[in-house]
């Protein structure tokens, strides 16, 4: 079957010749145009339209975008903030940054209903410290849009008066976890709360209600209130619906962006003919669908087992490449959709090198808050690199797997889960590679390999 | 009677058994209260909950209730409500009803293996040489939940050894597993910000901001609370191994607040002072400067030898030669707000034995708003209670020294205040006979016909009135110094001596007459005592004008409102 075309809805404009970031070219493509219809309806309409839509979270845990507004506590009399969340940090995940480097207006736009939706006077745009142009031309967005009266005191002659400041981080993945962040924004170290009590929607950013919304999440927004809930509810697939951005890294000859109606395109389709196959020569060994810390797909294994379909069961019997990419079907095969950052891998690829390089930059990245991902992620990481120098131990395969067990579920935040899938999967997909390691490693490396971390 | 607040109680199940626990309570002091032990390690009662060592994750769990009918699901295999079990940490758990906590489970099992795993893979393997042994919960945990080997064969991180934080803290950051307990103290209870972490992950490494130093006078609540060998005290770090030392209660004596303490001690030598937890009056802290008073034990200015005319002389050679200055007449008594209750007792009973007046010199300095207050004597309530004096006392005796400037004072029984620096000047001194019963030297002691050696807190037991008026045991912990005589010995001879009743020489005896005599403490006796202390009605003292502002668990405008105001 042959791919469906792109449906390219948040990218409608991006890459248009001559499509620039300014206000004047946004404004030429019927920039603005949703807000100024929004701000003329019910706050609490808006709400039901992003509740009606179906839209989940595009950050990475798939979260229904409409529910997480309707836990904010409202009764509370605090002011509500939203934060959006362009910490865009994952391993393989680079779709953020494009939206903020080429359409910012779009993500403003899609801020300011979000925030008229949920009477939120304040906002702040979280942006990843290695962003800093992304940071520089959102404040000039900011500037543009504030001078033409999308932003600021009374809103296009409203009364209603929102503003939004832009904060960078100062470089660590762990930001772009919500609490973590909204930690960060407090001026302190971005170490994850516990929850209970700490749930951002009842007590976040200075303990008061906050939101936190994925660039992409708060992007689809706008086009909600553009289409209405109901329609925009008809992209895609059931449950997983509107479009979403895939970023394809790694051995394909074509990677980038891509723009797709949820689930309606296999990881076949995607990699082999929108993305151009493998390289000359090579094929595929294994792809993470959802950003580094998505569980790991063997090409050759085989899925099976029941889904709905409609109102009914049907068996299912998918290899890798018949995975449509939604979050419900690579949830239901044992990953995740996640951030959507998809990193393919060939046969040119040795498995415990590529571990020991996603273990590389957790043990860099993991807060050291709580015990469990302070330590594992290290060990885990120095028993992989220890592995690629040279001194691999037949057992090391197990060691890793039982490191990884005592750390998923145990931690803060998701971060224990995010440090320990990858290992956790590769080891089960590639248990043998990591047993025979020890022999292998005898053999000399390919010219031009990269260095080992 | 003052009624204990009403709170609700929650009833939770710990491992199968039921307990109904006040509401906020959470899942480690439930268990706690039936004996069920949640090891834990960032978790402390007196501070904020954080969750970050993950040591008290356990299976928490709520009956299940079918989603249409909302009727509870039973579990046919036991016929009991089905349990949603999940982990979770038990210190961030509050109870709510029906809660369940499983903590014997072998995924709990499972769990405390693993953390104890991870937080002993970089720490160093250096008991032996550790000062925390013996009270280090590292070992202690390894050895409960343990695996009890290592299956870790990587290089340990390398982190600074021998940090000086401050004056009296030493930090050996690779023993630190960053729980955190410090830098919240800091933080939230001596409001001294100054400790917090730099890099991250297992790089993670406890330092003083750049430019400060760990310097406040709370700073050795961190080493007490720090639950490894990381934080310790510079004062006693490698003096001794603490499963030799005796522990014995005693009270902080440097201000009226009476923070609870054990004095630490072995072959007659204190070696450390910790506190105790008093939820009324300390919780589980105290000052620095409270910690370094015994050193005054050993002081090279202890007076070790009783003195008649400057000669040392046997303690009842002296005691008769004081006897005989005192039946002459003319006679005042400056007692002290350091006495303890019984010596205040014994010393009105001098004071009235020899008709003469007495006074009390007040000491007194800024208070720190937390456990440190405005008034340095410990005991100026206990005079009031037993009616050694019935107004509050000032620094200088001006009515003495214009009464010795009268010829009306002729002599002097001074116990332990150095008359010369509460305005009786070497001139005055010189016009009367002064008998000195003190611990330490000084001008009086030094220009005084008789000179009667005393022991220090740490050398007598007693009670105090703390601010709160708030009666306190504290407990001997080493033998007096030779040559000194306990105070109350000392007293009752006199009292005996100036024609007074034969009254006991130690505290549980004299406490027979004490609690007759004395209104405030009548049907108190002292071996009923309890080790937190006994609220004394504060309502005849309500007008006095105390020197103390608010401090931790003490609101001198609330303790004024609660007593009825009178006339």
């Amino acid at each position: 079957m042959p791919a469906p075309e792109q449906y390219r809805m948040i990218f409608r404009h991006i890459d248009e010749p001559g499509y620039t970031s300014d206000l004047a070219c946004y404004l030429r493509n019927g920039g603005y145009e949703v807000l100024r219809k929004a701000v003329q309806r019910k706050p609490e309409e808006l709400v039901d339209e992003v509740k009606k839509s179906g839209l989940r979270g595009r950050g990475g845990a798939g979260f229904p975008c409409g529910v997480k507004w309707t836990l904010l506590d409202r009764k509370s009399g605090k002011p509500i903030y939203l934060v959006a969340n362009a910490d865009e940090s994952e391993p393989g995940t680079f779709k953020d940054r494009y939206i903020v480097y080429k359409d910012p207006h779009q993500l403003l736009e899609g801020i300011m209903i979000t925030c008229f939706a949920n009477k939120v006077e304040r906002t702040f745009i979280y942006i990843r410290g290695e962003f800093p142009e992304g940071a520089r031309i959102l404040e000039r967005a900011i500037a543009e849009a504030r001078a033409a009266g999308f932003v600021g005191p009374n809103i296009l002659g409203t009364g209603y008066g929102c503003e939004i400041y832009v904060h960078r981080g100062a470089g660590a993945y762990i930001c772009g976890e919500e609490t973590g962040l909204i930690e960060s924004m407090e001026g302190k170290r971005p170490y994850p709360r516990i929850k209970p009590p700490y749930f951002p929607a009842v007590l976040g950013l200075y303990q008061c209600p906050t939101i936190v919304n994925n660039v992409e999440t708060l992007c689809h927004v706008k086009h909600i209130a553009e289409r209405g809930g109901e329609a925009y509810s008809k992209i895609g697939t059931p449950n997983n619906t509107g479009t979403r951005i895939y970023c394809v890294s790694g051995h394909v000859r074509r990677p980038g962006c891509y723009e797709f109606e949820v689930g309606k395109i296999t990881m076949g389709q995607l990699l082999n003919e929108v993305c151009g196959g493998p390289l000359p020569g090579r094929s595929f060994k294994a792809v993470i669908p959802g950003g580094s810390s998505a569980k790991v797909l063997r090409f050759g294994e085989r899925f099976k087992g029941k889904r709905k379909s409609g109102a009914t069961m049907v068996d299912y019997d998918w290899g890798v490449e018949d995975i449509p990419m939604d979050f419900d079907s690579l949830a239901m095969i044992g990953s995740m959709g996640g951030s959507g950052g998809v990193i393919v891998m060939d046969d040119s690829v040795s498995m415990v090198e590529a571990l020991g390089n996603i273990n590389e930059f957790y043990a860099h990245e993991s807060c050291g808050q709580c015990t469990p991902c302070r330590e594992g992620s290290l060990w885990m990481k120095r028993i992989t690199s220890r592995m690629v120098h040279g001194l691999a131990r037949a057992e090391d395969g197990a060691l890793l797997k039982s490191v990884a067990d005592q750390i998923a579920g145990r931690t803060i935040c998701a971060f224990g889960e995010a440090c320990s899938w990858p290992t956790q999967s590769f080891i089960a997909k590639f248990g043998d590679e990591f047993k025979a390691y020890a022999a292998a490693k005898a053999q000399a490396r390919p010219d031009g390999a990269a260095e080992l971390i | 009677m003052i009624q204990p607040a009403a709170t609700d109680l929650i009833t939770v199940n710990v491992d199968g058994r039921e307990i109904a626990v006040p509401k906020g309570t959470n899942m480690i002091e439930a268990a706690r209260r039936l004996g069920t032990d949640i090891p834990h390690y960032c978790y402390h009662p007196k501070l904020a909950v954080v969750g970050n060592c993950r040591m008290c994750l356990v299976e928490l769990g709520m009956a299940a209730v079918d989603p249409a009918t909302k009727a509870p699901v039973m579990d046919p295999a036991t016929g009991r409500p089905k349990i949603n079990w999940r982990p979770g940490i038990a210190c961030a758990a509050n109870a709510s009803a029906g809660l369940h906590v499983r903590t014997t489970s072998p995924l709990v099992k499972d769990f405390r293996e693993g953390v104890m795993e991870f937080l002993l893979i970089n720490h160093p393997l250096d008991c032996p040489i550790c000062d925390q042994a013996g009270e280090c919960k590292l070992q202690e945990q390894a050895t409960g939940y343990g695996r009890g080997y290592s299956r870790y064969i990587e290089q340990k991180n390398v982190k600074p050894k021998r940090t000086q934080l401050g004056p009296r803290v030493t930090l050996d950051d690779e023993r630190c597993i960053l729980c955190s307990r410090c830098i919240r103290f800091c933080k939230d209870v001596a409001k001294d910000d100054v400790l917090g972490f730099t890099d991250r992950g297992s790089y993670s490494t406890l330092s003083c901001y750049p430019g400060r130093k760990l310097e406040n006078n709370y700073s050795l609540n961190t080493v007490d609370i720090c639950p490894v060998g990381a934080l310790t005290s510079t004062d006693f770090r490698f003096k001794m191994r603490v499963w030799f030392l005796k522990q014995t209660s005693s009270i902080d004596t440097e201000s009226s607040v009476g923070a609870n303490t054990v004095v630490w001690s072995r072959e007659g030598a204190v070696y450390r002072i910790t506190p105790r937890q008093n939820d009324a009056v300390n919780d589980t802290w105290m000052a620095d400067s409270g910690r370094l008073l015994y050193k005054a034990i050993r002081s090279a200015e202890r007076l070790d030898a009783a003195r008649v005319d400057g000669s040392s002389s046997a303690l009842d050679f002296a005691l008769a030669a004081a006897a005989g200055i005192l039946a002459k007449g003319g006679v005042g008594v400056v007692g002290s707000g350091r006495s303890s209750v019984e010596e205040l007792f014994l010393t009105a009973k001098l004071a009235k034995a020899l008709k003469a007046p007495a006074w009390l010199v007040s000491r007194t300095g800024e208070g720190d708003g937390l456990l440190v207050s405005a008034d340095r004597n410990p005991n100026v309530r206990g005079a009031l209670v037993t009616g050694l004096i019935s107004s509050l006392p000032s620094a200088r005796l001006d009515e003495l020294a214009a009464r010795i400037d009268a010829g009306e004072i002729r002599s002097v029984v001074s116990v332990g205040e150095d008359l010369a620096a509460a305005g009786i000047g070497a001139k005055r001194l010189a016009k009367v006979s002064v008998v000195y019963l003190g611990t330490h030297s000084n001008p009086t002691s030094a220009c005084a016909r008789v000179v009667l050696p005393t022991l220090t807190v740490f050398e007598k037991s007693g009670t105090l009135v703390n601010q709160q008026f708030r009666i306190q045991k504290f407990a001997r912990a080493v033998p007096g110094l030779t040559g000194a005589a306990d105070d109350l010995l000392v007293l009752s001879r006199l009292v005996s001596a100036a024609g007074g009743p034969g009254l006991g020489a130690d505290a549980p005896s004299l406490w027979a007459s004490i609690s007759q005599e004395v209104p405030a403490l009548a049907t108190m006796s002292y071996d009923d005592m309890p080790a937190t202390g006994l609220l004394l009605d504060a309502a005849p003292w309500s007008q006095l004008a105390f020197a103390e502002g608010p401090s931790l668990h003490y609101q001198p405008a609330q303790a004024q409102k609660e007593a009825p105001a009178r006339g």
